[in-house]
């Protein structure tokens, strides 16, 4: 309770806290939604906002409003997908290459190494041109997860470095516990702090990238999610035909999306560990 | 010469494997994912319409797995794959027949090169100088408005912020041009008329890299030099009456800068795929254009080209970076 009452106390988590309900508040609308969201033609099109839609509606005819839940639920599910499983990865490799060091420290950080300097958009891109027909939330939140992991592998490892030099190590080593037990047991709690603001980090990630597909239309275009929504605006001209109410609604709710996100990440490992400040801002 | 040995020497084979992991990625690609590129190919060619005869289509096919160095087992086609490259043959573009790869490329790399590193060295060292002063003098108002505004741009990501400033200076105050690198029809040549209207096709693409950058920059710069200042040595030098301007140019911003030349390294594949994001919105006619109507072609070639030769690109400007790193660093050059 006090940690919350600390933590409220920094604007930019207050005002990230906000944000992300109201976009929660968001996806969780998207189950009473009156329509079907891979239906077409199921409102008037390229209507207003007006009293019956509130976010007026698009050239597909369908309601921009119910729409945006949909996209923000199915862009949170792919960012979650991405986020935990290499999360997943990226622990296992930081800790085993931390901690055994050597040879399989040197191959793993090679790899990861690799990962940091390829252009992994355009590695993307020749994935999403094979699989198209199989993309979906699914396969493409753990496509990105395979990709997600190295820079933050890299920050795990350099914490259990710094942990495996501590006496509590030696004294733990001495007095018989297995190694599987302390890194899991011993480690975890250091390596906390930074696991879940390098979470929020990758999530932020996952969204952006699959708008970047979406909008190269290398995604399941019917699903909606923030991508999509805005593939469709510019395949529609929806700029030149002057209908902002269609083009602002994904452009504003990713902008306060990707804010809210990177402002929890910062005030939440400010609030952990101010020494972690250095190691977030070089992600 | 231990440099030579304990530096160049281990660089230089990572170089070389890094190069080695990232075509042997591209190469398996096509090879493990379920779709067949051929056969992809040729139901493109149905779907615009074309009809082909039986034998026709065979001898297409056979042209394709040609082409896309398909014959033969995996080793074959590895050894092949290599070969080629070495010989600096990518292939062809289907669409663009039969244009080789290497030649759309070139064509549109100097724009790309062009857009790439004036923002990169613009943000680099004006987020550097910003960042370092903001950093030393942290307590000032305007350090934090500066903190402020690095808080929201920071995480934009590169298609966003480029379609925000589309919107507001394109659109709505029409001060720029929309899209293209130049005016239609204009020829390239070397005078003021041309180069005014590349500057100010470019000043937009340009603008949102740049801000970006500097927002990054700007960040880890004055987070360096804040912790650089609390050091002994730093505190030690003020206690002994050197002057402020002497300890930010001779003390604080040299140590702080060491890391931000790694970064600049590191960072080269992120600053490379946002030039591209930021080209297809504004239409700008480099690397990111070809590749985005090879997307809407289906051009797998000659995106596999893209990307090949962007391997080859970044992995060599973050070597040579690298390399520069001694000048700056002592501690490297003697040890």
């Amino acid at each position: 309770m006090r940690t919350l009452i600390d933590l409220f106390k920094d604007y930019r988590f207050s005002v990230a806290f906000l944000v992300l309900s109201v976009i929660l508040i968001l996806a969780i609308l998207s189950f009473s939604s009156p329509y079907d969201p891979t239906v077409w033609y199921v409102v008037p099109r390229d209507m207003k906002p007006s009293a019956d839609h509130i976010l007026g509606t698009d050239s597909n005819g369908q309601d921009i409003f119910w729409q945006a839940t949909f996209a923000v639920r199915n862009s949170l599910i792919i960012s979650l997908i991405s986020a935990l499983v290499s999360r997943v990865i990226a622990i296992l490799v930081g800790m085993i290459a931390g901690y055994t060091g050597g040879l399989v420290d040197r191959v793993l950080m090679f790899i990861s190494d690799s990962l940091l300097v390829i252009p992994l958009f355009l590695i993307m891109v020749m994935l999403a041109m094979m699989v198209r027909e199989h993309m979906n939330l699914v396969v493409l939140g753990l496509l990105l997860s395979v990709f997600g992991w190295a820079w933050d592998a890299r920050l795990i490892r350099s914490v259990v470095l710094s942990l495996r030099e501590r006496d509590f190590t030696k004294t733990a080593m001495l007095s018989g516990t297995g190694t599987v037990k302390l890194v899991l047991k011993e480690y975890t709690p250091f390596t906390m702090p930074l696991i879940f603001s390098t979470l929020i980090n990758n999530m932020s990630w996952a969204i952006g990238l699959e708008m970047t597909l979406a909008i190269l239309g290398l995604v399941d275009l019917n699903n909606p999610t923030l991508g999509t929504m805005l593939n469709w605006a510019i395949v529609y001209h929806a700029i030149l035909l002057e209908r902002w109410w269609w083009i602002l609604t994904p452009v504003i709710l990713s902008l306060f999306m990707f804010i809210a996100l990177y402002w929890l990440s910062v005030s939440i490992s400010e609030y952990l560990d101010p020494r972690t400040r250095i190691q977030r801002v070089g992600g | 010469m231990p440099f030579v040995k304990r530096y160049l020497i281990p660089r230089l084979i990572q170089y070389f494997l890094v190069i080695w992991v990232g075509i042997t990625v591209v190469f398996f690609i096509p090879r493990l994912t379920p779709n067949d590129p051929v056969i992809k190919m040729i139901d493109q060619m149905r779907a615009r319409g074309s009809t082909l005869e039986p034998g026709t289509m065979d001898s297409i096919m056979e042209d394709l797995t040609e082409m896309y160095g398909l014959e033969g087992s995996w080793p074959e086609q590895y050894v092949a794959f290599w070969r080629n490259l070495a010989r600096g043959d990518l292939g062809v573009s289907f669409f663009q027949f039969p244009a080789p790869v290497t030649d759309l490329v070139s064509n549109a790399l100097p724009w790309t090169l062009g857009l790439l590193l004036t923002t990169t060295a613009i943000s680099w060292i004006l987020g550097n100088i910003v960042g370092g002063i903001a950093g030393y003098y942290t307590r000032r108002s305007w350090s934090r408005t500066l903190d402020a505004i690095a808080m929201v741009i920071r995480p934009l990501p590169y298609y966003i912020f480029a379609f925000m400033l589309l919107l507001l200076f394109a659109y709505h105050w029409r001060w720029f041009p929309v899209t293209g690198g130049a005016s239609l029809g204009a020829l390239p040549e070397f005078t003021w008329a041309y180069i005014q209207d590349v500057l100010r096709h470019s000043f937009l693409p340009g603008l949102s890299l740049a801000v970006l950058g500097m927002a990054v920059n700007f960040q880890v710069m004055k987070l360096l030099v804040q912790n650089v200042n609390s050091e002994d040595y730093v505190q030690y030098a003020r206690l002994g009456g050197v002057t402020s301007a002497r300890i930010v140019s001779k003390y604080v911003i040299r140590n702080a800068l060491l890391p931000q030349i790694t970064g600049l390294a590191l960072s080269f594949g992120q600053l490379f795929s946002g030039a591209l994001i930021t080209e297809i919105v504004f239409g700008y006619p480099g690397v990111g254009m070809l590749l985005y109507r090879a997307i809407l072609n289906g051009d797998y070639n000659l995106i596999m080209g893209i990307t090949v030769l962007s391997i080859f690109g970044i992995t060599t400007a973050m070597l040579i970076v690298d390399l520069t790193y001694p000048l700056f660093d002592p501690r490297v050059r003697y040890t």
